[in-house]
This record gives C-alpha cells, sequence and structure tokens, in this order.
C-alpha cells in the first residue's frame, strides 16, 4: 500500500529552479509525484493544508555540533538531529570536534550509521571530518579515506589550523576530492585568553577581549593561500566587518571562498555581555553594530553565501559558572527561522527566496548536497510561517541544552514541519 | 533615603545620589572608629561571609574590621582557586552559603563578573570586594572619599590614573564613580597596558607622565605588577620606572601640590618612589583608615535595608 | 484630619526650659561637674536652650554636644525608611562629667536605651541624668526622667509634637490625636 500525501496551496519557493507560486504538490512514497496549480484531493490522500504557509527545499545546517560521540551529557545525534528537525532542518552538517575527534572513516561511518538510526532517520547527517589528526593542527588526517566514507568537508572547527603550512597541505590535498576546508579563523595568540569582543565594552567589564583582528588575519592570510593552491576555501562563522570585506575582495579577485554567518552575529552586539551571562558568551565573539551592518549588508549583496548556526550545545552545570571559566557556544537550531526572518527578512535585507538559498540552495552546493523540487525527486521540504509570532523558551527545546540567549524574545517566522527520506513531521 | 540596589556589585551603575549617601554616611563611621571604643550594634544578629578567592591581606582585613565594629558576626572564608575547579568552587560555595543562613557576602575572586554571578544565585546581600580586573567598588569609594575629604569636593577635580590600566579593576571602579561625581579623569601608562577603547570611557589618554603632571589635582598610582614585564607589556621595570614612575623630582618641577593616592601594597620605587609616598601629599594613610569607615557605611546601609 | 490641641504656648515653653535649667543646677549644685548632651534632632535643640540659660545663670560656658543613636536603634529593620545617619558630634570629654541626656518627648524609653548605649561607648561619665520636656507615659523599658518639663497623660495612639523655632517656626507642644510616637 503507498502512502500518498497532497501538500495543499502551500507557496513554493526553489531558488535553484526558480519557483516561486502557490502550488499543490502530491507526494508519493516520498517521491514528488507532481506539483500543479491544482490537485484534486483523492480518498486515500492525506490532504496538509499548507495555505499561506512556505514550502522550501530541505533547510540544511552546516555548522552543528552534535557532540556524539564524547560530550552526550550536552548533546546526542539523536537529541540534536531532533532539534533540527524541529528548528526546520532536513539536514545537518556536524564538526568533528568530538572525542574522540572525527579524524577517522570510522567514525564517519559511526555517525552516518547513528543518524539512520534515529528519530527514524528523517534528518539527514553529513560529517565533516577534521583536517589534521586528532584536530591538532599538526599533520593532515587521512582526508581521502574521510571523503571516501562520507565526509562531505574538512575543518578543525573550535581551533583553526593555524600552521600556514598545514593550511597549504590541507587545501591542496582537498581539491583532489572536491571539499572545501571550512577554517575557524583565529590566530590563537591574538585571540589568547579573550572570551568577548576587545572593544569599550571588554573594557569596561573587565573581561579579556578576543581582537577582531584575530579573525581578519587568518581570513587575509587564507585567502592568499586559496589563491595560490586554487582550492576551496570556506570561512565558518564570520564576525567582524571588515571579514566581509576580505571575502568580498577575495571573490572579486577570484578565490574559490565561500562563507558563513551565525544568527546571533546579525542580532546582538557585545552590548549583552554586560548580564555576565554566560549564554551570551561564544567564540566568535558577539561584536558591534557596525559589525552587524557589515554583515546584513554582505548577506543582501550575495558575499555572505550560507546561514549556519554554530549550534554548540553545553549543559547548564558547565554554564552555570563565572563566564571566564564558562564554555563557549550557543544552541541555535531552533531559533535560527525566527531571527533570520526577524531580523534580516523583515528588516528588507533578504527576501524569502535569497533566505532560501541562504539556508539550502548554497549551503547544499557548498558541501555538494543539492536538490531539486521537481516531479521524479525524492520530497524534501521545509515548511514555514513567515509571520507567525512566537516566543522563545529554550526549556522547550528540544536540544539536550538550553543554553540560550534569546530565552523570552519574541520572534517572528517560525518552521511547522519538515518532509524527507519517506517521512512528513508537522509539528 | 537608602540605596537603589541591594548588592553593592560595582560603581558604573550607581546614581550619584547613593554615591553621595555612602560618602556621607561614612563621615559618621569616621567619627565612630576615632572614638576609645569604636563599636556600634548596629548590625547585631547579622552573619557576614567573607568569602576570598583571592589573596589579599589587606582588603580582608579592613571588610573584617568593619564588620566587627557593626557588631555583626563574622566568618571569614580564604581558598585558592587554583587546587579545584574554579567555577564549581564559587557555585558549590554559593549555594552552601545559602544553606547557612548568611545575610551577606562580601566576595573576592579572580573572574571579572563573579559578583553578578552569586548575585544571581543567591539571596544575600553581595559586596564585591573585587572581582577579576572588572570592578573594586570599596576601593573606588574610598578614593573618593580621601579626595572629598582632601579637597572638599569631588565635582571639577582631575584626577589622573597612572600604570598599569588594563588589568586594573581600581582603575575601572575610581573612572565610572568619579565621573558620576563630576570630576575629571585621565588615565596614563604604557599603550600595552591601556585597555582597548579606554578613551571612549570618556577619559583622556596620556603617554608621558610629564605632559599631564601639571593639570592635575591628583594621581592614583596603581600597582604595578612586577609580573607584567615577564608578560611582555613592557621591556623592563627599570625603563617602566623611569617613564611612568612618580618620584619626587617629577613632582617638584610642577610647582604645585598633587595629591597621590595608591591602593597598596606599594613597590616602592617602581611605580612610587618612596618619599613621594611618605611625602607631605601623600593620601595613602588616610586611604587604609576611610576604607573602614567606607566599609562600615556600605554594610550599614545594605545591612540595614528593609 | 487628626486633630490638634496645644498644650504649651510659647510663653510656656520659655517657663519650662527656665525651670529645667534650674533644677539641673540645683541637684548638681552648680554647673561645675555638668556636660549636656542632646539626641538628634529636637533633643539637640533642647539641649541648646538649656545649656545657654545655665551658662546665663551661672556665668560659665557649659560643654555641649549632640548624639545621633541611629546606628543603637532596634529597629532599624523594621523601618520603611532607612533613618538619615548623622554625626555623633561630643567634643569634650565625657570621663568623670555629670552628664544630662536630653531629649523632646519621652515615650516608650527606646530610644533613651540606646542613647545609653552610644554615650558608654564614648566615655565613662560620672552620671547621666536624664532631662525631657515631655513625659507622655507607656514605658516599655525600666527607665525613668530625672527632669521633667511636663508630664502629659496620652493614649498610645495620641501623639507629642514638640514644636520648636528652629525646626518648626514656633515654640509649642500640641497633642495630636491620631498616629503615634515612636
Amino acid at each position: 500500500m503507498s502512502e500518498k500525501i497532497l501538500l495543499q496551496q502551500g507557496r513554493l519557493i526553489d531558488p535553484k529552479t526558480n519557483r516561486d507560486d502557490i502550488v499543490d504538490i502530491l507526494v508519493v512514497n516520498g517521491t514528488i509525484e507532481s506539483i500543479k496549480q491544482s490537485i484534486s484531493p483523492q480518498n486515500d490522500y492525506k490532504v496538509v493544508n499548507l495555505k499561506n504557509k512556505i514550502v522550501a527545499p530541505g533547510f540544511i545546517d552546516i555548522h552543528v555540533h552534535l557532540r556524539e560521540p564524547g560530550y552526550e551529557h550536552k548533546e546526542t545525534i539523536e537529541t540534536g538531529t531532533r532539534s533540527a528537525a524541529y528548528g526546520g532542518f532536513t539536514a545537518v552538517c556536524c564538526m568533528p570536534n568530538t572525542n574522540p575527534a572525527i579524524d577517522d572513516e570510522s567514525l564517519v561511518t559511526f555517525v552516518q550509521m547513528q543518524a539512520k538510526r534515529v528519530n527514524g532517520g528523517i534528518v539527514d547527517v553529513f560529517p565533516i571530518a577534521s583536517v589534521s589528526k586528532g584536530r591538532e593542527g599538526k599533520t593532515l588526517a587521512p582526508i581521502a579515506e574521510l571523503v571516501g566514507a562520507g565526509a562531505v568537508g574538512l575543518s578543525d572547527d573550535g581551533a583553526p589550523v593555524f600552521d600556514a603550512k598545514v593550511m597549504r597541505r590541507a587545501l591542496e590535498y582537498a581539491k583532489m576530492y572536491n571539499v572545501p576546508v571550512m577554517q575557524h579563523c583565529e590566530i590563537p595568540e591574538l585571540a589568547h585568553g579573550g572570551v568577548m569582543n576587545e572593544g569599550k565594552v571588554s573594557t569596561e567589564l573587565g573581561l579579556p577581549g578576543i581582537p577582531c583582528v584575530a579573525e581578519e588575519i587568518m581570513i587575509a592570510r587564507d585567502l592568499i593561500l586559496a589563491a595560490y593552491t586554487h582550492s576551496r576555501y570556506h570561512v565558518c562563522h564570520m564576525s567582524t566587518a571588515y571579514s566581509v570585506e576580505l571575502v568580498r575582495q577575495g571573490k572579486e579577485d577570484g578565490v574559490q571562498v565561500t562563507c558563513e554567518v551565525t544568527p546571533h552575529h546579525f542580532t546582538v552586539t557585545d552590548e549583552i555581555v554586560r548580564s555576565y551571562d554566560t549564554n551570551t558568551k561564544m567564540n566568535p565573539p558577539l561584536r558591534t553594530q557596525e559589525d552587524i551592518d557589515a554583515i546584513k549588508e554582505g548577506l543582501k549583496d550575495g558575499t555572505i553565501d550560507v546561514i549556519a548556526t554554530d549550534h554548540a550545545p553545553h549543559s547548564l552545570d558547565e554554564k552555570e559558572v563565572d563566564y571566564i571559566q564558562a564554555p563557549f557556544g550557543i544552541v541555535g537550531l531552533e531559533t535560527a527561522i525566527g531571527l533570520t526572518i526577524t531580523e534580516l527578512v523583515d528588516q528588507n535585507f533578504l527576501t524569502l527566496t535569497q533566505m532560501i538559498e541562504k539556508l539550502s540552495t548554497n549551503p547544499r552546493r557548498i558541501i555538494g548536497k543539492e536538490i531539486e523540487v521537481k516531479e521524479g525527486e525524492r520530497a524534501n521540504f521545509t515548511f514555514f510561517d513567515p509571520v507567525l509570532e512566537w516566543k522563545v523558551e529554550t526549556a522547550a527545546f528540544k536540544s539536550k541544552s538550553k543554553n540560550s540567549p534569546f530565552n523570552g524574545r519574541v520572534l517572528r517566522g517560525k518552521a511547522i514541519g519538515i518532509f524527507n527520506n519517506g517521512t512528513l513531521l508537522l509539528y | 533615603m537608602g540605596l537603589k540596589s541591594r548588592h553593592l556589585l560595582g560603581l558604573q551603575d550607581i546614581p550619584k545620589e547613593d554615591i553621595q549617601l555612602i560618602l556621607d554616611t561614612a563621615v559618621s563611621f569616621k567619627e565612630i572608629i576615632n572614638r576609645p571604643i569604636k563599636k556600634v550594634p548596629t548590625l547585631q544578629g547579622k552573619t557576614i561571609v567573607n568569602l576570598f578567592f583571592e589573596n589579599s591581606t589587606r582588603t580582608r582585613t579592613s571588610f573584617e574590621l568593619a564588620e566587627r565594629r557593626l557588631s555583626a558576626d563574622v566568618v571569614s572564608f580564604a581558598t585558592s582557586t587554583s587546587s579545584v575547579t574554579k567555577g564549581e568552587t564559587l557555585k558549590d560555595t554559593a549555594r552552601n552559603i545559602e544553606a547557612m543562613k548568611i545575610d551577606m557576602v562580601v566576595l573576592r575572586h579572580n573572574a571579572a563578573g563573579s559578583a553578578h554571578f552569586l548575585s544571581r544565585i543567591i539571596d544575600a546581600n553581595i559586596i564585591n570586594a573585587g572581582d577579576g580586573q572588572h570592578e573594586h567598588p570599596t576601593q573606588g569609594l574610598l578614593d573618593m572619599y580621601s579626595l572629598r575629604e582632601k579637597f572638599g569636593r569631588l565635582e571639577g577635580l582631575h584626577i589622573c590614573i597612572v600604570g598599569d590600566i588594563l588589568h586594573s579593576r581600581v582603575a575601572r571602579s575610581n573612572i565610572f564613580g568619579l565621573q558620576t561625581m563630576g570630576a575629571k579623569v585621565s588615565v596614563c601608562g604604557p599603550a600595552t597596558l591601556l585597555p582597548r577603547d579606554v578613551e571612549k570611557l570618556g577619559v583622556d589618554v596620556y603617554y608621558h607622565l610629564d605632559d599631564v603632571l601639571p593639570k592635575v589635582d591628583a594621581l592614583n598610582v596603581l600597582r604595578i605588577q612586577l609580573e607584567r614585564e615577564a608578560g611582555g607589556y613592557f621591556p623592563t621595570l627599570r625603563e617602566f620606572h623611569r617613564f611612568f614612575g612618580v618620584t619626587k623630582e617629577r613632582l617638584d618641577k610642577i610647582g604645585k601640590p598633587i595629591a597621590i593616592l595608591h591602593p597598596g601594597p606599594i613597590n616602592r620605587d617602581v611605580e612610587l618612589s618612596a618619599d613621594v609616598a611618605d611625602g607631605p601629599n601623600s593620601l595613602i594613610l588616610e586611604q587604609v583608615q576611610n576604607g573602614v569607615a567606607i566599609r562600615m557605611a556600605i554594610l550599614y546601609l545594605l545591612g540595614t535595608q528593609n | 484630619m487628626p486633630s490638634k490641641q496645644t498644650l504649651i504656648d510659647a510663653k510656656g515653653f520659655a517657663r519650662t526650659v527656665n525651670r529645667l535649667a534650674h533644677e539641673i543646677i540645683e541637684r548638681n549644685k552648680g554647673a561645675e561637674t555638668i556636660g549636656i548632651v542632646g539626641i538628634r534632632t529636637r533633643g539637640d535643640y533642647l539641649a541648646h536652650r538649656i545649656a545657654h540659660k545655665i551658662s546665663l545663670m551661672e556665668n560659665i560656658s557649659v560643654p555641649i554636644g549632640s548624639l545621633d543613636i541611629t546606628l543603637y536603634r532596634d529597629d532599624l529593620r523594621g523601618k520603611i525608611n532607612q533613618p538619615q545617619l548623622k554625626t555623633t558630634d561630643i567634643l569634650y570629654d565625657v570621663h568623670g562629667k555629670n552628664i544630662i541626656l536630653v531629649d523632646d518627648v519621652l515615650f516608650t524609653g527606646r530610644t533613651v536605651r540606646s542613647a545609653l548605649n552610644a554615650l558608654m561607648d564614648i566615655g565613662r561619665p560620672a552620671s547621666i541624668q536624664l532631662a525631657v520636656f515631655v513625659d507622655r507615659g507607656h514605658r516599655q523599658l525600666p527607665i525613668k526622667a530625672d527632669f521633667i518639663g511636663k508630664s502629659i497623660p496620652t493614649s498610645f495612639n495620641q501623639q507629642v509634637q514638640v514644636l520648636m523655632t528652629e525646626i518648626d517656626g514656633e515654640d509649642a507642644v500640641c497633642l495630636l490625636q491620631e498616629g503615634g510616637n515612636d
């Protein structure tokens, strides 16, 4: 017996096929059977009314910390993918800063197997493997094997590949397998000991600062290396105005560079650190209004390709310490769509189409997992309501951790469900 | 009447009236500590914990004296942060304090924001006795008290803070407090020891001591941690002393008296020469005495709040 | 509106100060050994009036000081408004002196108790004698005045106001129907 689902009267926006119209979509056994202006429902159809809702190609978050193996008290592949599913993502890329680090094909395989086993396999997990063995930045991890096992990108995220020679080799080696090297940009000696953006606020609070140049210098170096090696380079969680400018210049110069920003870096400044709330501590740190303005401009003009959350769960006990002791990072999967619509779409920095590009089309292209919404393809959708107002309640998060500075904030726009791997999930 | 906050976490967000009230109240306590019997029964039945995660004999002694002179029950608890996981200790200790029904906590901790953190998780009044490189409000207040006593006012005074501003909680509390009271504040030190964007705090920045000396009424000379040399913030202590040391020779060139404050303990002949420290314009010993009066005032104002 | 009844007018007020001064001199066989301490705020003004009279009568200057009892109060935490702390200002040595402690109204006795403790912390007088302008009864502590301007029987809810030119623009003692002295 086949399962027939009729997605009725949603506004389908697919930047890849250049679509933006209100349609009925019939999905049979997880495959798109037909997309038409109107499809008459039959008795055996399950009908989903999507009037005034958006149907988009499934969103992907290419920067997520699932914490498994090694830090299961913060998050597991099961809880992390559930958080993704309820945040409106049909896929995530998980970062390799686990314990042990994902620097071996068995671990790449483990993550993918685990992802298929949990939550009915509704969320695809595409592992990012480490650049260097043990993420130590010294010698290359077995990149060919890692890619062979399913890794879609390489990163030592959490730490930079700080040795220029190692970075050069990583870029060259990764080029053979057409995967990007995704850099956590930070000059360790300049960032050393810092816990927030260096500037007026850090000076007032007496907290050691991380200067913007710690990020910018590494981006500049890497852009030169990427140009020199003709390799693909991706800047993770970019946070400063000059970083945006560097990438813009790099693109103009023909460097194969892409980049991402997180919702928190276009939403809040270092002013909110004044509370000493450890949920405002992340790396890179929250910057200034000028940085936010530049990031928004970069998103608008296409310099910034991707919105990714850097979802970084930590347990309450770990975060409930003084600011300097607290670990970096916040959870982001369940607030990403709301923040993007509230801060970018509603403020006319992005159209809905551009938003979908940055949450689906572009990141999928970067890791080589592109999809199209057309007949005969597997159904892979994110459904969201672009005007729904809701209040963030961290206690209700599906993530195992609740470390978010946005608790209590009212946002506009929310995912209402996803469809992937034959499973429809409506919340 | 009364302070607007239940805690004294820093001087940045304290309104002028509250600083005024603390300084005025301290006048009464200064009279008391000069009596034969230096004790009043005001805080009888209150229990105060001095929670010192960082060694500081002077500040702790000053607080203990102030507490005992107000007849509070005092428990002092000094512990090193290095032996245990730091954050955990503070939280666990805080929970223990809650359970022991303590009324007030005086906290010294090496992490900026620790007093804020403590005030969020427990119910007692919190007095920040120094949190990392953030604030040391009682020091700021006693400095202001000493200046007001000397000059009769704070408004319109020009004070320059000299030395390691970057790592100094005393500097921050002085800047915030003095500016609120209408004084002008400048800072002078090696560029490596001035925090980023410090001029955005409304202070004038000087790299040469001789440039600022003719303009000021008082200098607040900070203690230079000797390990900053090894940290690479300046080449040698000798060079620091030659270019940023406050010496009699330098001051004599100005032709007018400049009051000298120092939070102690002094590195004699590094940041401050001995003849200046012990000289006629030094307020250093007054500061020590005023410290007890200021702390009594704060304990009184917080401890008898409704 | 509370009703207000004047019990002592300006003339009576002056006579009462006079009488208190006389009684103090008589009891202490002159004014050589005495020091006067007024409890802030109204007791302090009264103390100055009495000291002035004594000085005129005995032709000597009588040492005088003011006492702030805030830090000795037993009701600090119950107060809705934290009282302003003023300075205690006794510039002479109380040791060996016969101290005349002056207050405007003697009521529960708690203020006097606080004042006694405060005085003892300053030094060791030979004796402490209590002079009050009005004794309105209702003692809660075993305290009695040595010199009383006027005894006024009151109910607990009434209020006795000692008005003084220095603060109120007139000298008078009034009885108010509602509220109570503290």
